[in-house]
């Protein structure tokens, strides 16, 4: 192509490109797949060819390497055509690495894996906690509208999602390993999923507009706690369940809890260790010895509650309604947070007639990391 | 029973799921061989089963062992319908009947099915054993080796050349036997593949067998091809060089293996690559001085038998001789040289060798480039028993092959191939390959040893212009050129510019790099059938070649180069147009004069703005030529002025040419088409399509920076490869659309197609640069009316950038051969031979009478009917030659320092001890479960070295589909079945125990589509070498495995 005929594309001409290459077939297969690795996001996200090709075009790739548009079109098409054939083994990465029709060097195939099931944040956010079932792939078309994810990357990171989960959910043992084997996944990207799984097992509320500020971060941060804390898998991980559910015996416990509102000498009594141990440590100290009892009653009743599956889903919002949001319009810095939490845990240890340390422990260990992680604006 | 085949079936895995309600399949498997047939026990309800079955044993003869494929087909057990079969493997075991290679095949093979692909694999092992001798089946011919490769296969050495075999095997397509309407069309795939399977084991078992008559042991440049003839038949057809090979003990293996490495590069193994150097010139001293003139020979003829055939005019490129006093002592030298040569040649039939690159020593004189066509009515073959129809075409093309050569004073031909191009009924064969002397010593029983040889040649004339100097009597030039006397040794003489179809002699002098040259040609034709068609395309022919090889020369000039080497001529016939495609590596060899400019002359003067616009065109193409010289790094060493030849006379060229003209029993035949005259060549603007073609010229855009390109093997003026490659295959189909193309916009649109493939390798490859894409094949095709299909096969090879600017810096002319100290141990030897028959001859001075004056076309066929027509194009083509070369002589010399030929002997040589390395390693692996398998289309792996030729892979697949918009469409469906047919061959390698092919080619790749029914077919052939191969630089096996990964890595980017 010319370069006047560049220019043209430049200015917008699109469909001419496609039309000046009355191409019937071309396709270009290498003994080693080549693939590009910005195209491959570009794909990933859903991009028509189209749109790929005038993004790389702006890219500049073109001035570098003296090409035209139609050179770059007919390469974006190969790569897209390959990616579509990968996919399917992508869907069981092992098999990427014991099939013979693809030959990719073993860092490739990790990098084609990894990118594959990684996803956007927007996206997670509006699906976290929700049933992965058609009624939400059916509702894919607004989420995308919404978070301006394209349809096909929210299809994809949908699906992934469902695989995962679908795999995960028949098998023993820990759920981040199950998973960063199953799918050849890093860590990271391990822990995320299992973040998901859980909270689509579970279903935890995250779409409430007094949840927006959190982010799938924190909230991954959250799922980490609970899974290593409040499920069977986390007191003995020989055991035969996973650790997608909460410990039944422990939700069960977590009731014994209600004691230290219901009795009122325990009550008074923590109360006063807690401003104690935090007179002129804070700003804030009237402000939290006046919202004392409150708050105490808010923490403890959600531990109480948590034996209905319906309060176990509102675990995150009740904790930012009945905790988070009164702190934060008494205008609590972070460090207040710590300060106050700290004390109020370990207070519970020298009431006298408290006799249930061990579930309190492993109660508000897990509150006061999800608290501290979701306390911020 | 001289032969057990043992078979297991082990497991499979990946199967697809052919239960929907359970989403599993009861898979068991079936393993046949000729009429036998085992079964596995069902392994119910997997997709990853697990047969572990007992060994399968087979007792047949050797003779089926050859012919006939493993067959393994992998079924769904169904208990209340039949089977569905999933899909079957093809093993062909002819690499285990050969002790040297390959001892059991084990591995996971892609179970593949013609309407589905690949679903799953299956881990299958084998094994032979042979009861008795060989040699004493006379029906087979187990344990004769087969190679691809074009050159002695590295770790072997040549004992002796015994020359060309060649058969063909014929039957009746499946696709077209009246069952056909009543099966399946799997079934019909797969009879389809199976005929082609076993055909192609028939065909080897054949040339095995004319091999071993022979007294050889091992076909080296096997080149097999289909025919499919649609109604006519299907014809398997293979040509080679039988050879015998000694197999280099280990110790000594590794010179062998010496060339691959970077520096050595090109040349070495003897074999391999692109250099072959096996001019070894000492014989060629006799120089003389010539200008190379291609020429043209045109000949026609009618066979009036059935069937009818039209043999068109070929041509010969070549440089010729004319002139000079110069070579005296050459004359007789040569003399002699050609009778003994004669004798060991003239046993033979066809003097042909398939190979493109030779032991030093092999190859003394080239002459050009010789071709003949011919246009074939196809009819039904009635006898499959007796081919002899397509045996006499061939045998008649051969000749006249053989006739050309003759004329240019050559002995045989070297760097031989055929070629069909077929479209419904009629058909034109080709064949095509370069004119030369060769060493008579390779022939002879006993010979050999070059290695032991000593020779010192008094007055060598260097390695590196010895092949350049021509072998034909210049006192008796088949048609006219300039000689001048070699710009390198000054002794002998030297055509102007040189045309080969082998790779460049490693111990070439050249300088700067080479870069790939391609001339294309559309020519439409009116629909015709039958003799009329025959006719026409017959009469198109010969413009077609002419006017190829004008635009080859415009651009060899135009890159300031005067050499091609690799020459390749495809001519594809469709219903209403003709495609020509030359494609070649053009470099500048110091040895021959420098290439004049072009220049432009309107033939109307009286025009004043038609002289401006001469004038800007002008100087666009000096420009041009200029920027080349500098891109290509184009620098040769001055000269002085003592050296220059003298041109020969005009007249007196001219009327040699008419004399030996007349003297030729046909009258038409001498058709002087030569460029070479003068050292400026003119282009005449006389009409738009003077000025259409020189704007074409100019449109070529050179790759861009950090890109080389070419077809040979390797690069002239790269040494430094790394060992990061990338082989590809690009196919592109372009649908004209305009229903009122002129010929014109059909070349735009042709050329643009091959320019725009490029453009596209290069920007795909951009991550590897600096790189060289090497052995680009370009094959075309018209696989229907208004379509036009190129398929490119090439490989990208990095090289170490540094190192060559470092090396063209210092040394403006390099050569094949960079390494002086290492090489020279052997190349003196070679000379022994020579320089005792220069003794003995060299009191004889006259020129070479003989044969040279024979006219190129004595020898071909009759002319009958034909002769009308063919004079009227004859004259049509002269007056068209007229035109075009006119203009004066301007010629620059140059004298060129003798200082580095002393070094250009080539390293290649099979003895070297200079570095042996102990290679213990036998396999290497990449990472992860599969072993990585690296392909090229070369004969070498750059950075390794071959331990290990495994066998030949050939195979032959069908692909179908009636879902073609499901699969992506018609580029979706070719992209995963050539991906599907690379998986398949690195399976069989990876299962033979290999981890790399070399010589990869693509034969055939047939598209047939119709999108309308929503439905496609392709028919894809490859073949090339299994071998194993180690790292040069380690001795360990470990560290080989692990860089053979990271080399696949870093060419994947």
């Amino acid at each position: 192509m010319t370069s006047h005929n560049r220019n043209l594309v430049l200015k917008g001409g699109w469909d001419k490109v496609v039309n000046e290459m009355a191409m019937e077939l071309d396709v270009f297969v290498g003994n080693t797949t080549i693939m590009d690795e910005e195209v491959y996001q570009l794909w990933l996200d859903g991009y028509t060819v189209n749109d790929a090709v005038k993004v790389r075009m702006e890219g500049g790739v073109l001035e570098e390497c003296e090409a035209s548009a139609d050179v770059l079109l007919s390469d974006t098409m190969d790569q897209y055509r390959t990616f579509q054939m990968c996919e399917r083994l992508l869907h069981s990465p092992a098999k990427l690495a014991n099939q013979l029709l693809f030959q990719i060097p073993p860092h490739r195939q990790a990098v084609l894996i990894e990118r594959y099931y990684t996803f956007d944040d927007a996206f997670v956010r509006e699906v976290l906690g929700k049933k992965l079932s058609k009624g939400t792939k059916k509702d894919l078309d607004d989420i995308s509208a919404k978070t301006a994810v394209t349809l096909k990357s929210c299809r994809r990171q949908f699906d992934n999602f469902k695989r995962v989960f679908k795999v995960v959910e028949e098998l023993k043992g820990p759920l981040v390993e199950n998973i960063r084997q199953h799918f050849l996944l890093s860590d990271k990207l391990a822990r995320d999923y299992a973040a998901i799984v859980f909270f689509a097992n579970n279903r935890f509320e995250t779409g409430k507009r007094k949840l927006q500020y959190i982010t799938f971060q924190d909230f991954a941060f959250c799922a980490g706690q609970l899974i290593n804390n409040w499920t069977v898998g986390a007191v003995d991980n020989m055991v035969e369940d996973m650790d997608v559910d909460l410990d039944k015996e422990f939700l069960q416990e977590l009731k014994e809890l209600k004691v230290l509102i219901t009795d009122k000498d325990l009550l008074d009594q923590h109360k006063s260790l807690v401003c104690t141990a935090l007179r002129g440590k804070t700003k804030a100290f009237n402000e939290m010895e006046a919202n004392f009892k409150n708050l105490s009653r808010g923490l403890v009743n959600i531990a109480a509650k948590l034996t209905n599956t319906k309060d176990v889903r509102d675990f995150f919002i009740d904790l930012v309604e009945k905790f988070i949001e009164p702190c934060r319009s008494d205008r609590w810095t972070a460090a207040d947070m710590r300060l106050y939490l700290t004390h109020y845990t370990n207070s519970a240890h020298i009431l006298d007639t408290f006799k249930h340390q061990v579930v309190w422990d492993r109660y508000m260990g897990v509150v006061k990391s999800c608290i501290f992680k979701m306390y911020h604006d | 029973m001289p032969g057990k085949l043992k078979a297991k079936i082990v497991a499979g895995r990946h199967l697809p799921v052919m239960d929907r309600a359970s989403d599993l399949t009861d898979a068991f498997v079936e393993v046949k061989f000729g009429n036998t047939t085992f079964k596995t026990d069902v392994c119910p309800k997997s997709l990853n089963p697990q047969w572990n079955s007992e060994w399968f044993k087979f007792e047949v003869d050797d003779e089926d062992l050859q012919d006939e494929p493993l067959q393994i087909t992998v079924l769904d057990h169904d208990t209340y319908s039949a089977n569905d079969a999933i899909g079957k493997v093809y093993i062909d075991i002819d690499p285990l009947l050969c002790s040297e290679a390959a001892s059991v095949i084990s591995g996971w093979f892609p179970i593949y099915d013609t309407i589905h692909g690949i679903r799953g694999e299956i881990n299958v092992l084998v094994k032979v054993e042979l009861f008795n001798d060989l040699n004493r089946f006379r029906q087979s011919s187990c344990g004769v080796k087969f190679f691809c490769t074009t050159s002695i296969p590295r770790c072997y050495r040549v004992a002796m050349v015994h020359g060309f075999v060649e058969e063909l095997v014929v039957n009746e397509d499946p696709e077209y036997q009246w069952i056909d309407r009543i099966r399946t069309p799997r079934a019909s795939n797969e009879a389809r593949q199976r005929l082609i399977s076993l055909m192609s084991g028939e065909l080897q078992r054949k040339i095995g067998l004319k091999v071993l008559e022979m007294g050889g042991n091992a076909v080296v440049g096997y080149l097999q091809c289909f025919d499919l003839e649609g109604e006519s038949g299907l014809v398997v057809r293979a040509i080679g060089t039988a050879c015998t090979l000694d197999k280099l003990s280990s110790g000594s293996a590794p010179n062998t293996t010496t060339h691959v490495h970077p520096n050595t590069a090109p040349a070495s193994n003897a074999c391999n690559s692109p250099s072959k150097d096996g001019k070894e010139s000492p014989l060629a001293h006799g120089c003389r001085s010539t200008h190379n003139s291609p020429v043209h020979s045109a000949c026609s003829s009618q066979r009036l038998s059935q069937n009818f055939s039209v043999s068109v005019p070929t041509l010969i490129f070549t440089g010729m001789g004319s002139g000079g006093s110069a070579g005296k002592e050459a004359g007789p030298l040569k003399t002699l040289l050609r009778q003994q040569t004669q004798t060991a040649l003239e046993q033979r039939e066809f003097p042909f060798f398939t190979l493109t690159s030779f032991p030093l020593g092999f190859l003394v004189h080239v002459g050009g480039v010789v071709s003949a066509r011919s246009v074939k009515l196809l009819d039904r073959i009635h006898n499959p028993d007796e081919p002899e129809t397509r045996d006499a075409w061939w045998e008649e093309i051969r000749q006249e092959i053989k006739s050309h050569a003759k004329a240019l004073g050559c002995h045989a031909v070297v760097g031989y191939s055929e070629s069909t191009s077929i479209c419904e009924e009629v058909c034109i064969l080709s064949a095509s390959g370069t004119a030369s002397i060769l060493n008579p010593r390779y022939m002879r029983e006993g010979c050999l040893d070059i290695g032991n040889t000593d020779h010192r040649f008094e007055e060598p004339s260097p390695p590196s212009c010895g092949f350049c100097h021509i072998p034909y009597d210049e006192l008796n030039m088949p048609f006219p050129a300039q000689l001048t006397y070699c710009h390198h040794c000054r002794r002998q003489k030297v055509p102007d510019v040189l045309f080969t179809t082998i790779d460049m002699p490693s111990e070439a002098a050249v300088s700067g790099k080479g870069c790939l040259i391609q001339a294309r040609l559309c020519r439409l034709k009116k629909k015709a059938q039958g003799e009329v068609n025959a006719t026409v395309i017959s009469n198109l022919l010969p413009f077609m070649e002419y006017e190829l090889h004008t635009q080859l020369m415009n651009k060899l000039k135009l890159r300031n180069m005067n050499a091609l080497f690799g020459l390749q001529i495809q001519i594809s016939v469709g219903e209403n147009m003709l495609l020509g495609l030359a494609s070649a590596t053009g470099v500048y060899l110091t040895a021959l004069p420098a290439p004049g400019g072009i220049q432009i002359a309107g033939k109307t003067p009286i025009d004043l703005s038609n002289e401006h616009h001469i004038l800007t065109i002008q100087k666009r193409i000096n420009d041009t030529i200029a920027k080349n010289r500098e891109l290509y790094q184009i620098n040769p060493p001055e000269l002085t002025e003592e050296v220059v030849g003298s041109p020969i006379p005009e007249p007196r060229q001219r009327s040699r040419l008419f004399r030996s003209h007349s003297e030729s029993s046909d009258e038409l035949s001498e058709l002087d088409l030569s460029h070479g005259k003068k050292d400026a060549f003119v282009l005449e603007i006389d009409d738009t399509d003077a000025v259409e073609d020189i704007h074409s010229l100019l449109t070529d855009a050179p790759p861009p920076s950090g890109f080389y390109s070419c077809n040979t093997e390797i690069m002239p003026g790269i040494y430094n490869w790394t060992s990061a490659v990338q082989m590809f295959t690009s196919v592109r189909v372009f649908r004209l659309s305009n229903v009122n193309l002129t010929n014109q916009g059909l070349n735009k649109i042709f050329t643009d197609l091959c320019e725009n493939l490029l453009k596209s390798f290069y920007f795909k490859l951009r991550s590897m640069i600096p790189c060289c894409l090497c052995h680009l094949n370009f094959t075309v095709a018209v696989p229907e009316d208004e379509l036009i299909q190129v398929a490119v096969t090439a490989v990208a090879m990095t090289f170490d950038k540094d190192q060559t600017q470092e090396r063209t810096a210092d040394k403006p002319v390099t050569k094949g051969c960079s390494e002086t100290e290492e090489q020279l141990q052997f190349p003196l030897e070679l000379f022994a031979d020579s320089s005792s028959t220069n003794t003995q001859t060299s009191s004889k001075i006259s020129g070479v009478p003989e044969s040279t004056g024979v006219s190129p076309r004595a020898a071909s066929v009759d002319y009958g009917s034909f002769a009308d027509r063919c004079s009227t194009w004859l004259e049509l083509l002269r007056l068209k030659a007229h035109t075009i070369r006119r203009g004066s002589v301007k010629t620059s010399r140059r004298t060129q320092s003798l200082a580095h030929s002393a070094s250009s002997l080539d390293r290649c040589s099979p003895l070297p001890e200079g570095r042996s390395r102990s290679l213990r390693s036998n396999r290497s692996f990449g990472g992860g479960s599969v072993t990585v398998v690296k392909m090229t289309p070369l004969s070498f792996l750059p950075g390794t070295r071959i331990i290990k030729y495994l066998g030949i892979i050939n195979m032959f697949f069908i692909r179908e589909t009636t879902s073609l918009r499901e699969e992506g469409g018609v580029s979706g469906f070719l992209h995963s079945f050539i991906a599907e047919v690379f998986a398949m061959v690195r399976a069989h390698v990876a299962a033979l125990g290999g981890n790399a092919v070399v010589s990869y080619s693509m034969k055939e790749c047939m598209l047939m589509e119709n999108p309308h029914k929503n439905q496609a077919q392709c028919l894809i052939n490859v073949s090339g070498d299994a071998v194993i191969c180690v790292l040069e630089t380690d001795q360990e096996p470990m560290s080989s495995t692990t860089s053979i990964g990271q080399t696949c890595t870093s060419g994947a980017t």
